[in-house]
């Protein structure tokens, strides 16, 4: 595959590789601690773990596994209103295919479906507007979720859908924004990060030099990256880089796709369709100011909150769950009580064991360590 | 491909053609007999009658299994429902070293099919029973209200005689053993999808149904200590080998390099977020062989034209976790565990 395989060549992976193992001495840091790198997307989380990168890292090194999956931080209590939605008998649901498992305190969305809801999964929204363009009798509804990632293709649809007229179509909007959460993170007590792997599909619509204050008022070096295992080894490089020069900056790896400044169209839909939530709420994180958007005004009639009535309730996570802590970086997934026991991939306890961008279930499904000799 | 003379309305199948009267003769007569003739279905008992002395004289063991099939489209790429119906149960009698012999088949329609398309399915599991060499030999059709089932339902049984000293089960996989695939990965999987419209960009991919009966046999010549095998379909390879790892209590070590992948079925896969080993297949089988013998099966495989892709992709291990485990392109090692669910796409 052109333009796949040169990012997964093993050869150049081999000279990164001893490249990271060099400098990792060269490093200033306290013996009895790791250097800890976030990767603050599910996506790299998603890679590391497929081609097993960190086993092949020196010791010293532990990639932490970020808050950047958004199918994993969406709480149960907006799952539960999707769910409403989707049981509602005039409504089309239609959804990314992650978010079909994503437990809500009363099923999740592919339970709904086993029990008449009609829920389709679709892999654009666009895809959604041609279900309400073909059922002009029902009303199809479109769950947004993600980050800056998906909201232009969320903002152009309902674009699109207001310029045909078409009445039948609506977003339940949980899209979320990734500057004011990477700011509750860095605020969290006892943060231990020593630097992060930044987005790249996020970079490619907002740029790389809004993460200006991570370095500067936070002091952490900042690396937007790719995703193939070569972006993402190299992102580490020049983090370590960085680290062992005493700087912290932001430096794009991925700029053969991400700009600094982002894309101006993608950002104009989003500036024309959305406002900031004065808060959202994360699974596991809690309440983040302005972290989330809704749809504005103008566009009312496009927002399946205002178009139908949502529950609206807020659901506690159960309390075993320390999803928030593995988000933080103040646990390793394998670390929490019920992982792989009471929380698998086949009944998730918490959101991070869901979708394979988690965290959780990305550890348990490539990474659960080898035991001993048995046969 | 319909008999009906061009111009008239299309002939469907009513619930008067499952209520056993003459609709139901006539249609099982002009549909099913027509085709499908042979001197076990001629009289139309209500049961077939097989003979035991052929039986015996091919080998000391019955191998019986049953399969419905549901897919949707009733056609894809590279075949139909039908032709399932036929390969996927010749398939399972197949990888129990077994020789496929007879078939009963069961219908489940939905009024309102169009006959032609039911006479359709119908020509084409006449061709692949054909091809692999196993005579239907009892059916059963019957008729749903609209909405009762999608169109058309299909179940299988087939009978097979299992040659004496052959030995294959899912539970006898031993350290020392390798693991075999007979073609590329995942080609039923990814043509099913294009063919259901849900694949934004156009793929010439054809699924892989096809029936393997003559390439095990050509594998047993070539050894007859085959310890076990699985056709490749729901659940995908790495599915597969789990639950021979598991059925063995071993470890499996594949090696990603190793798998035969079509460019196209890899970039689908890489686009749409689904991981290769959990694609189905149709025609594809797993094996796991004595080590020594492991050469001389891939040659005799390679010979074969459903074999010709074959490819050694790993070992059982002396030791290790009970399951599977693959050594990534990178040199990395993940651990392959049985798909959970459906595969899911990811979102970004």
């Amino acid at each position: 595959m052109k333009f796949v395989d040169e990012f997964r060549d093993p050869r150049k992976a081999r000279a990164l590789f001893g490249a990271i193992e060099r400098i990792v001495p060269e490093i200033d840091r306290q013996e009895d601690r790791p250097l800890q790198i976030m990767e603050v997307c599910g996506g790299h989380t998603h890679t590391i773990y497929r081609y097993g990168l960190e086993q092949l890292l020196p010791p010293g090194i532990e990639l932490v596994h970020g808050p950047g999956c958004p199918v994993c931080v969406l709480p149960m209590g907006r799952v539960d209103d999707c769910v409403a939605l989707a049981r509602r008998p005039e409504v089309i649901l239609a959804t990314f295919g992650d978010a079909m498992r994503v437990p809500g305190s009363r099923g999740s969305l592919l339970q709904a479906k086993a029990e008449g809801a009609d829920v389709r999964v679709v892999y654009s929204p666009l895809d959604a507007l041609a279900l309400a363009r073909s059922h002009p009798d029902r009303e199809v509804v479109f769950f947004g979720l993600g980050f800056e990632t998906t909201m232009p293709s969320t903002a152009l649809t309902i674009l699109q859908a207001e310029a045909e007229g078409i009445h039948n179509f609506s977003v339940f909007c949980n899209h979320i924004t990734i500057v004011p959460t990477l700011r509750a993170l860095l605020e969290t007590p006892d943060l231990a990060l020593d630097g992060f792997i930044g987005p790249g599909h996020v970079s490619m619509v907002i740029g790389a030099e809004i993460y200006g204050f991570i370095a500067e008022e936070y002091d952490k070096p900042f690396v937007v990256s790719g995703f193939e295992p070569l972006d993402i080894l190299q992102s580490l490089l020049l983090v370590l880089r960085q680290l062992r020069d005493g700087r912290a900056a932001v430096e794009n790896q991925y700029s053969r796709v991400a700009g600094t400044a982002g894309n101006a169209a993608a950002l104009r839909a989003i500036e024309r369709v959305y406002e900031r939530r004065a808060h959202f709420e994360w699974r596991g994180l809690g309440s983040i100011e302005q972290s989330g958007v809704q749809i504005r005004e103008t566009y009312a009639r496009f927002d399946a909150e205002r178009r139908f009535p949502v529950p609206a309730l807020r659901v506690v996570d159960p309390d075993v769950c320390r999803c928030g802590d593995v988000l933080k970086g103040l646990i390793r997934p394998q670390e929490c009580a019920v992982f792989g026991k009471a929380c698998t991939p086949e009944s998730p306890l918490g959101a991070l064991m869901v979708s394979s961008e988690g965290a959780c279930a990305a550890r348990y499904q490539y990474g659960r360590p080898v035991e001993p000799a048995s046969a | 491909m319909s008999d009906d003379p061009p111009g008239r309305p299309e002939r469907t199948i009513s619930l008067a053609h499952g209520a056993g009267g003459k609709a139901m003769h006539d249609l099982v007569e002009a549909v099913f007999l027509r085709r499908f003739d042979n001197p076990h279905l001629r009289p139309l008992d209500d049961q077939a009658k097989l003979g035991l002395a052929d039986l015996t004289a091919r080998g000391d063991r019955l191998a019986i299994t049953t399969d419905s099939f549901v897919v949707d489209p009733l056609f894809f790429p590279g075949g139909d429902i039908g032709r399932l119906a036929v390969c996927g149960t010749v398939n399972d009698l197949a990888v129990g070293g077994a020789c496929p012999l007879y078939l009963t088949c069961g219908f489940i329609i939905e009024e309102g099919l169009a006959i032609g398309t039911l006479e359709r399915i119908a020509t084409s599991m006449r061709a692949a029973a054909s091809e692999a060499g196993i005579a239907l030999v009892a059916g059963d059709t019957k008729v749903v209200e609209r909405g009762s089932a999608d169109k058309l339902f299909i179940n299988t049984t087939g009978i097979g005689v299992i040659p004496a000293g052959i030995a294959v089960a899912a539970g006898n996989a031993q350290p020392g053993d390798r693991v075999v695939v007979s073609g590329p990965l995942g080609d039923h999987g990814i043509a099913i999808l294009a063919a259901r419209g849900k694949l934004a960009f156009e793929t010439e991919l054809v699924s892989d149904c096809r029936p393997l009966g003559e390439l095990v046999a050509r594998m047993l010549e070539a050894c007859s200590a085959i310890r076990a095998m699985r056709d490749i379909t729901r659940g995908g390879l790495g599915t597969v080998l789990s639950e021979i790892a598991h059925a063995s209590g071993c470890a499996i070590e594949i090696d990603e390099a190793a798998l035969p992948l079509r460019p196209e079925v890899r970039s689908a896969a890489e686009l749409l977020g689904l991981d290769v080993l959990y694609l189905a297949s149709e025609g594809t089988l797993a094996a796991i062989v004595p080590g020594e013998a492991a050469e001389r099966i891939l040659s005799a495989m390679q010979r074969h034209p459903h074999g010709r892709d074959a490819a050694i992709i790993g070992k059982v291990a002396a030791a290790g976790r009970i399951g599977v485990t693959m050594r990534t392109a990178f040199g990395g090692r993940r651990s392959v565990d049985p798909l959970i669910g459906e595969q899911l796409p990811r979102i970004c």
